[in-house]
């Protein structure tokens, strides 16, 4: 059978959290762009030694609580006191008072919405295809292993140095992944 | 670079006996044994006292919305409540549901933004807790607004004459606050769920079951650059959830404090039902996690230090809540009301005198046993306190309501509020429903969060020992 398939990247095993932040920051070092580390867990520290800039999911969550807020004023508003404006106790037809604990509570809401559906979409998931689950190995990533995966797509890749890189930097084990 | 980095943390000291703190995993257990042990109840044959337990929870379950069924189709007569104590027994039912919730959001969100580590081996089963415990609650506003199929008047929708629902009324601020939290405590315990459910699919030995927990976990591989937007994400949701979990048990107190009803137009409403919410709720959390540590054999994971400085929060609001009752006390006398003081004369002394008294020795007095080390660490004796503290918050909101409302302003109007059968098993078949959820739970997703826990052990630290840092002099 031809070969049909084309090299996706260089996987790397560890097996303690040191040894990967070690192995991350050589790799970060050696000035690769398209790679990334694969814990069971968020490792402290990883984050700095990838040089990965800060998440921007807060973006998300105050886009969404913003419009929760406004949406939840401007509809109280609408509701009771422009579309069918009735005066109940004696009470003005609108009043941010009584208005607030609704719009609070949307606040809340889409600003959840934000920040869940802001982090998929910044993780491109739900993403059910990867090519790194053809990896046997790679199962254990949420049981108790630790991965440096190189993309075969970085300008800096090489076969041979990438291979002697992670050597290098203590891998239990190498692999190449196939797509 | 590299090498700096790991050197440039030193290596903690030794730390003095007397300061030792218990570890949260015990025995030093590796990731492995983690993961295989907490999916691992999951996971392979259905134990026997699984099913001891679920039969009759189920059988409850029944009972509970057979009596609904019965409710529905013949009408609110066969209900106890009558003017002049309309919110009895279901509005009852409600607060002391969504109380239980409370503990949950609890644990998950406050404990985590104030870096409570301890909170990983018990936020997972928690936050179910919670989600279950809204369910319950949910179900008895809407069979109390009697015309059931007109429940979606509750919505901002338009009725059938074109009028909106009325904004000025806590009731539906509530109906906002319930749902929102609802929502939001959903979204929450999914996302905590999404990188173990990667472990199932990982685990999982069948066809069907590595199509559900992979479409469920998806795609999620553990990669840095998602843990970092992951966690961004649970920090933010963490800090929405700790006003929300607030306000909802302050906006359910609005319903109350909000009218002009002696014994519930009171400014302390608001702290002291958040304070006995989260009372409530982690006396449920120990009474379901008691029993599960030992049927799961998770006993290193969930340890005595865990059900330790559980018992010292029930201690702490507990307190809150005493304080409470004599400050609700107080301010009747001071207040020079008659209306109010009559009511609370009336709580402690009156007809309900039973009721109030059983509150204030489940609520007041039992926390204050979590005084010895020995109570709080004993896990037969806590469970049992935790027992009674449910009864003592299902006594508080039956007094807080049936009290205030049976006898207001007009003796001509006074009457004495008795729950028939079928309020009574409506409720004790919520429970059923309660326990029938949560089996189901725990049979299906790993009842403790696997990652977090992983991340609060020492071989997680890459400069602990344990973790593989070697040590540099």
């Amino acid at each position: 059978m031809a070969e049909t398939t084309v090299k996706y990247g260089l996987m790397a095993q560890f097996d303690t959290t040191a040894d990967t932040l070690h192995a991350a920051a050589m790799v970060r070092d050696a000035g690769y762009r398209r790679w990334d580390v694969f814990t069971p867990f968020p490792v402290h520290g990883m984050d700095e030694a990838m040089r990965l800039p800060s998440s921007k999911v807060g973006w998300f969550t105050f886009c969404g609580g913003a419009t929760g807020f406004t949406l939840g004023m401007l509809m109280i508003w609408w509701m009771n006191a422009y579309d069918y404006p009735i005066v109940v106790g004696g009470k003005p037809l609108f009043s941010p008072i009584f208005s607030f604990p609704v719009a609070y509570e949307l606040t809340i809401l889409l600003g959840a919405f934000g920040s869940l559906f802001g982090m998929l979409f910044l993780n491109r998931l739900p993403r059910l295809y990867n090519p790194l689950f053809k990896s046997v190995r790679f199962a254990q990533v949420t049981h108790d292993k630790f991965f440096v995966v190189v993309e075969a797509t970085d300008p800096r890749f090489s076969d041979s140095e990438t291979r002697q890189l992670l050597e290098q930097a203590g891998a239990r084990h190498i692999e190449e992944v196939r797509d | 670079m590299a090498e700096q980095l790991v050197r440039s943390v030193p290596i903690i000291p030794h730390t003095p006996a007397e300061l030792e703190r218990q570890p949260l995993v015990l025995n030093q257990r590796p990731f492995g044994w983690l993961s295989d042990h907490i999916a691992g109840v999951a996971e392979g044959k259905t134990p026997k006292w699984w099913w001891m337990m679920f039969v009759p929870s189920f059988t409850l379950m029944v009972v509970c919305f057979s009596c609904i069924t019965y409710l529905l189709t013949t009408g609110v007569g066969v209900w106890g409540l009558m003017i002049p104590v309309a919110w009895a027994w279901d509005i009852t039912n409600f607060v002391f549901w969504i109380g239980i919730g409370h503990a949950g959001t609890l644990i998950s969100a406050i404990l985590f933004l104030l870096r409570q580590r301890w909170r990983t081996s018990i936020n997972r089963a928690a936050e179910a807790m919670t989600i279950f415990a809204v369910i319950c609650a949910g179900i008895f506003p809407l069979i109390h607004i009697g015309r059931i199929w007109l429940g979606w008047w509750l919505l901002p929708l338009p009725n059938a004459n074109s009028i909106w629902p009325q904004f000025r009324s806590p009731l539906l601020w509530d109906v906002f606050a319930v749902s929102t939290y609802f929502t939001v405590s959903l979204l929450f315990w999914y996302m905590g769920l999404i990188p173990d459910l990667a472990t199932m699919r990982d685990r999982a030995k069948t066809r069907l079951r590595q199509f559900l927990y992979g479409l469920f976990s998806l795609g999620w591989t553990g990669s840095n650059r998602h843990w970092s937007n992951y966690e961004k994400a649970y920090l933010l949701l963490a800090g929405l959830s700790t006003p929300l979990v607030l306000s909802v048990h302050s906006i359910v107190s609005f319903d109350f404090a909000v009218s002009q009803v002696p014994g519930w137009h009171t400014t302390i409403f608001p702290p002291y039902f958040v304070a006995g919410a989260i009372f409530s709720g982690f006396g449920m959390v120990l009474s379901l996690m008691i029993p599960l540590r030992t049927l799961c054999h998770l006993e290193e994971v969930i340890t005595t230090r865990h059900i330790d400085l559980m018992c010292k929060v029930i201690m702490a609001t507990g307190s809150i809540v005493g304080y409470a009752y004599a400050m609700e006390f107080f301010i009747a006398w001071y207040s020079g009301n008659p209306y109010e003081l009559y009511a609370f004369k009336n709580r402690a002394f009156g007809p309900y005198w039973w009721a109030y008294w059983t509150m204030v020795t489940c609520n007041v007095i039992s926390p204050q046993l979590f005084w010895s080390k020995w109570a709080r660490t004993t896990p037969w004796f806590v469970f049992l306190v935790s027992i009674v503290v449910n009864i003592g918050m299902w006594f508080e909101r039956f007094v807080i309501i049936v009290t205030s409302l049976h006898r207001d302003y007009m003796p001509s109007n006074w009457g004495y509020f008795i729950p028939t059968w079928v309020d009574i098993w409506t409720f004790i078949g919520t429970f059923g429903l309660f326990m029938t959820l949560f089996l189901l739970f725990m049979r299906f997703l790993p009842m403790i969060a696997i990652s977090e826990v992983k991340g609060v052990t020492p071989q997680a630290d890459p400069h602990h020992p344990l973790g593989g840092a070697k040590a540099h002099h």
